[in-house]
């Protein structure tokens, strides 16, 4: 009951909204009229005068690509800046101290990459000031970036033998001005609401009945807890995310927190069949990304619920939230994970084996279930360019999608795509295993250990930025470590995305015959699952052996980590 | 051409041979999946034999490794196996062709002069003599002269051909036997470039380039490969960990021998073995229609054509108009018109005339007469009457029966005071505008019918198209026939669409035009004209007897000629590509059970804890006997499906004409599903016979 309570408001919810929400992306990003216009139109104009670039220029490939990477690198320095001298800043009532190096560098990759990974405390390492010009401001523009990569492939595959895929420019600015802000707008006076912080005051001392001075932090919260789930960011204000009281505090802040996560993201799957004009299209993804969630929450749930003896029958409640529950727990774990997101209102460290391996799963197959903003979209459309090519090839035709052959080129870019997030976590989680630097960070030793330092690389090459929680990383190795790692999984897989859309952009159109390939029924569906099941089941099964799935059989013979 | 037995000795005893000596580096490197496993046979190797010098009682001579480096190398030569004896037959066809060619002498003409030099000396514009029983020297186009040519040393056909200067049949291939006559032939291509050579060449795969759908599933396939060595790569240190954590000493950790076991059982073997077979044996399955392709793209390019451009005659109609019906004229009795029709062509050699004669006979009963006692004085077709007919005197009385277009015999009845019937005027009207070709018949001054001629549709055509249809193939009809002749026959054949009226240039227009649209095209051709539509064809077929211009132009050759040959070679273009894929699926499924097999024998000491195996030994759910026969039966499993898969890749996975969803949900139940499933038996299989040693 408590299951069904709350799993099916929020799926009926989501199946309702994201249809209008994912037609009125997709007028956005196509320039077409919408009724945000007439608020936002005259400031997107002035923001075009005010910034010497050219709005007006298609780009191709390389200059999108160019235009995005210089963005990023401009705002890394900024926020890198902002970072190491925010003693010296306003807004920062507290007294909190610069950032060290590593860390600054850390935090800033993590949030240009919309990873927002932390490996700092929110309440006791930065200021307002950072929170709100750095940090905010990322969360913005790096979920819009992720819906401008997404719009670019689509216009690549869809345009019929030209060269440019859109203007980087322009899709960040209406991204940011007609989806993120009017949405986090809503999300934040609804939060602010419920009672999440939204100040600027010193923190609060407060005497509890027992006569222990607690702090409570205060802070500009809601405005930015608003975009840090609606931009699959997760980056929380406070340092336990969205179990803090003042993040989170009541069920109905849970259940809009929740919401937001997935909202953007499942829209842009009818974004999808929009903008390529094929309702079937976004319908399969949206179809096998559902699946895949159910799944996974299946199993989680299923694993969460057994009875264990160790623990005298109980179902597993460590290092859950008691007022959100098992189910809500694994709910949020589970679509924190799915959709890149990262915020979590529970120990993902404490999550049974099981539901832990599950939550890796859906970050070692590159945040596809849904998925970032933009990004989920973009990453598997690389699966079913893949799945075009392997099982294409059955009908007797050199493989096409939506008409366009898929060559050597696309293949070279989507396995470059595919390799580069499989190459952090393993090689990255291999050193992490084998020097003192990488284990010294452990909390906890067996295969559980292994899966922590697992869930770390997942997390930061997925761009995810969830942790487990029980890996310490607040060191320069893991610092710099899931640094590199955060930015192999982002650009590792933005580059080669865009490359193929500049290249598919220039090919023709082949029109849809008896004997094209389909890719919008039941069967292409099954055949997605398998490819993706089969490609990241693959790369990872043997050291997922190793983790949780011996700690999930120990476990059953009662040995604890 | 003419060895049609699957695999017979001498090829298999030269494969045999062929897959040792491509064990050269230099030649397994072009395939990167077998390379990484000879890599892994070398390291093992020397593993093996560092091991068994050692002396000591721990370290002798190990069975497993021994074992497992020969299996490797088993895999590496199973995988050349497949490619040799792909190449096998086109080897043997081209040793044949070669003997033929190499004692060619030929009759240059230099200045008036004859002199006898060698084949191989022959330059481009030279002219050479060939007279009944010389074989032609090399590729070129008679200048004078006509001659039967025995082209069976490239066709396989026997029947000879006629081959003559001037018009669409003036080309001749070296190495082919003149058989009557003589003629002067001007030279068109340098020794060593012939057809022949470049028949040879590409039976032999030298000049085998890798195609663009095979560059890109190999790049698949190195990058899964890469996915599969960094797996692999890292599992040392995981397993470093793991040991540590289960209180193990870390000289239990794997060993190299069984990582490299481990990766070339993930790493897609099957298919990186038998990818280049698959290549070849496409070829060879043309070739078998006697269809040369000049390179792989071409073949796999058929594969994706969905416009096939058709001429009209010999494709889709025999050619001839032909008899089809009479129609007599108003009081005329039927038998009386077929006696005339059948009497005023008695003397027309004509397919057509041939054609009212066997009409009449086979319709109307009507035998042929004797006309000696009649008379007859027959009335040849001449430009001026534009009528043929016959005079003949019947019980004294002189008839003159008379055939011709309705303008002819009009001014024929009018000239002997007759009166043309406007019922039949408007028939023939009729008729012409169903795309038919009405002769009117007369007798002295009365018109007595028509005769129907039709171009004929050949038999079975329309299912023909049918089933293309289905396959998602458009069919569209070339003629030079007016638009409503063309509208009439295309309906009747079944064709999608039609060009009627159709230049030499309009053709090459409309290609470009689908072309533009994203349509991949396909067309058959002969003549001169239709060089430059089947250079701009995406997949053009020249007919050999066509002509020199016409066959460069094109990117495969039909031996037989035969115009239909399109759609066949369309099926093995698909059936090409669909084994491509097939393989492909089946190969990565295979990859789970492997796993299965693998993961738990290397990690059954982890997590012991006090009992005799690890936790994970739950996952060995084929309950395989030991951990080394584990890992043996992968890797003999691994090497064992690629030798039984060479007759699949050879002869292609079967290709039916049904709708796209249908054959894809077959193939995926066959190679997906028991990809996945197959291995768990085999290697259960033989981890049981490896028990019994």
């Amino acid at each position: 009951m408590e299951i069904l309570r709350t799993v099916l408001p929020f799926t009926f919810l989501l199946i309702v909204v994201a249809p209008f929400l994912g037609n009125y992306i997709y007028k956005v990003l196509d320039g077409q009229k919408h009724f945000m216009l007439p608020i936002f139109g005259k400031p997107e104009k002035v923001i075009y005068k005010l910034s010497s670039v050219n709005f007006s220029e298609s780009m191709d490939f390389k200059k999108y690509c160019l235009a995005l990477l210089t963005f990023h690198f401009f705002g890394f320095v900024i926020l890198f800046i902002l970072l190491s001298t925010q003693r010296w800043l306003p807004f920062n009532p507290q007294h909190v101290d610069n950032m060290n190096w590593h860390t600054a560098l850390n935090t800033s990759i993590s949030f240009v990459t919309n990873t927002n990974w932390q490996s700092y405390a929110g309440e006791t390492g930065l200021s307002y000031f950072s929170q709100m010009i750095g940090l905010t401001v990322q969360n913005f523009v790096s979920a819009a970036t992720g819906i401008a990569v997404f719009a670019a492939l689509v216009r690549g595959i869809t345009g019929q033998t030209v060269q440019s895929i859109g203007n980087f420019w322009v899709d960040l600015t209406r991204s940011v001005l007609y989806i993120l802000l009017p949405l986090s707008i809503i999300w934040a006076v609804l939060l602010a609401g419920e009672g999440v912080v939204q100040n600027i005051n010193p923190y609060t001392e407060a005497i509890t009945l027992e006569g222990v001075t607690q702090i409570i932090p205060q802070g500009p919260a809601a405005s930015q807890i608003a975009i840090k789930q609606l931009g699959t960011n997760g980056g929380g204000f406070f340092n336990t995310n969205s179990a803090h009281p003042l993040e989170n505090p009541t069920p109905f802040s849970n259940f809009l927190e929740l919401f937001a996560i997935l909202l953007i993201p499942v829209s842009l799957t009818f974004t999808y069949s929009k903008m390529v004009k094929s309702p079937g299209q976004g319908r399969v993804l949206f179809a096998v990304m559902s699946i895949l969630f159910l799944s996974g929450l299946a199993i989680s749930l299923y694993s969460e619920y057994q009875p264990s003896e160790i623990w005298g029958n109980l179902s597993y409640m460590e290092g859950k939230e008691t007022r959100n529950g098992i189910a809500g727990s694994v709910l949020w774990s589970e679509v924190t994970t799915a959709a890149s997101s990262g915020s979590v209102n529970t120990m993902h460290d404490s999550l049974s084996p099981l539901s832990g391996m599950v939550a890796m799963v859906n970050m070692m197959i590159g945040e596809v279930i849904f998925g970032g903003v933009g990004a989920g979209m973009y990453s598997m459309i690389i699966f079913v360019i893949l799945t075009v090519f392997i099982a294409g090839l059955m009908v007797g035709r050199t493989p096409e999608f939506l008409g366009k052959k898929i060559e050597a080129f696309e293949i070279k870019m989507c396995m470059l795509a595919v390799l580069a997030p499989a190459i952090v976590i393993l090689i990255f989680s291999a050193i992490a295993c084998c020097i003192p630097a990488g284990l010294s960070g452990l909390n906890n030793t067996g295969p559980h250990g292994l899966s922590e330092i697992l869930y770390a690389f997942g997390s930061t090459a997925g761009n995810n930025g969830s942790s487990f929680a029980g890996l310490n990383v607040h060191s320069i190795f893991y610092n710099i470590l899931t640094a590199v790692g955060m930015l192999i999984g982002r650009f590792g897989v933005i580059i080669p995305v865009l490359a193929i859309a500049g290249n598919l952009g220039q090919k023709k159109i082949t029109p849809v015959s008896q004997g094209t390939f389909r890719t919008d029924n039941w069967l292409f569906g099954g055949l997605l699952i398998a490819i993706i099941l089969i490609v990241g089941g693959l790369t990872f099964f043997p050291v997922l052996s190793l983790g949780p799935v011996a700690e999930h059989f120990l476990l059953q013979n009662g040995i604890l980590f | 051409m003419t060895n049609h037995k699957f695999i017979d000795r001498k090829i298999l005893l030269e494969a045999v041979k062929g897959a040792f000596i491509k064990l050269n580096p230099h030649s397994l490197i072009k395939n990167p999946v077998i390379f990484i496993v000879a890599l892994g046979a070398v390291v093992t190797s020397i593993i093996t034999i560092f091991n068994s010098q050692l002396a000591n009682v721990e370290h002798c001579f190990s069975i497993f490794h021994f074992q497992l480096s020969l299996w490797l190398w088993i895999t590496v030569l199973f995988a050349n196996f497949s490619e040799s004896i792909a190449e096998g037959r086109g080897k043997a066809q081209a040793e044949s062709l070669k003997a033929n060619r190499s004692q060619t002498k030929a009759r240059k003409l230099t200045d008036g002069k004859e002199e006898m030099i060698a084949a191989s000396l022959l330059k481009k514009d030279d002219i050479v003599i060939c007279e009944a029983g010389d074989t032609i020297p090399s590729d070129g186009e008679i200048i004078e002269g006509i001659a039967s040519v025995d082209e069976s040393a490239i066709t396989g056909e026997s029947a000879p051909v006629i081959r003559e200067s001037g018009g669409d049949r003036n080309a001749v291939t070296g190495g082919t036997k003149v058989l009557s006559d003589r003629m002067i032939i001007k030279i068109t291509s340098d020794a060593g470039n012939t057809f022949i050579d470049r028949m040879i060449s590409l039976v032999e795969g030298a000049q085998r380039k890798k195609t663009p759908n095979e560059i890109a599933l190999t790049i698949l396939l190195i990058s899964l490969s890469v996915i599969f060595i960094i797996a692999v790569a890292t599992l040392p240190a995981f397993f470093g960990y793991s040991l540590k954590a289960s209180g193990l000493p870390l000289s239990q950790n794997l060993t190299l021998p069984v990582l490299i076991a481990l990766l070339v059982c993930l790493i897609p073997t099957t298919i990186g073995g038998l990818l280049s077979a698959i290549g070849i044996s496409g070829m060879d399955r043309l070739m078998k229609r006697n269809v040369i392709a000049t390179s792989g793209h071409a073949i796999e390019a058929a594969g994706d054509v969905d416009v096939l451009l058709l001429d009209k005659t010999g494709t889709i109609t025999f050619g001839n108009r032909m008899a089809h019906e009479f129609i007599p004229a108003e009081n005329i009795d039927l038998i009386t018109l077929a006696n005339a029709a059948q009497l005023s062509s008695l003397s027309d050699e004509t397919p057509e005339g041939r054609s009212v004669v066997v009409l009449a006979k086979e319709k109307y009963g009507i035998r042929k007469q004797d006309l000696t006692k009649m008379d007859a004085d027959f009335v040849p077709f001449t430009a001026q009457t534009r009528m043929s007919g016959v005079d003949i005197r019947i019980s004294g009385k002189r008839k003159q029966i008379r055939k011709g277009s309705v303008e002819a015999i009009r001014s024929f009845i009018l000239n002997n005071n007759g009166y043309f019937p406007k019922q039949t005027e408007e028939k023939a009207k009729e008729l012409a505008q169903m795309g038919a070709t009405p002769l009117i018949v007369a007798e002295d001054n009365h018109v007595l019918g028509i005769i129907h001629l039709k171009d004929t549709v050949k038999g079975g055509i329309k299912q023909r198209f049918a089933q293309l249809r289905k396959m998602g193939i458009r069919t569209v009809m070339i003629t030079g026939d007016n638009p409503l002749t063309a509208a009439a026959i295309a309906a009747e054949a079944g064709v999608d669409d039609f060009l009627a009226e159709a230049k030499p240039e309009d053709k090459l227009q409309r290609i470009r035009d689908e072309q533009a649209k994203g349509h991949l095209v396909g067309m058959i051709g002969d003549g001169t004209n239709d060089a430059p539509a089947l250079a701009q064809s995406d997949v053009g077929i020249a007919m050999n007897n066509g002509t020199q211009a016409a066959r460069e132009a094109g990117n495969m050759v039909d031996l037989d000629s035969n115009p239909t040959k399109l759609i066949e070679v369309v099926e093995v273009g698909k059936q090409l590509l669909m084994t491509r894929g097939a393989l492909t699926t089946f190969s990565i499924a295979n990859d789970v059970a492997k796993y299965f097999a693998i993961i738990p024998a290397i990690a059954v000491s982890l997590y012991a804890g006090t009992s005799e195996n690890g936790v994970l030994s739950v996952l060995n759910i084929m309950k395989l006997s030991s951990p080394e026969n584990a890992v043996l039966s992968a890797v003999i499993f691994n090497a064992l499906i690629i030798i039984l898969l060479i007759p699949l890749a050879l002869k292609g996975v079967k290709y039916r004409t049904e709708p796209v969803t249908t054959s894809l949900i077959r193939n995926l139940l066959i190679y997906g599903l028991g990809g996945l499933i197959t291995p768990f038996i085999g290697i259960k299989l033989i981890d049981m016979i490896l028990q019994l040693f």
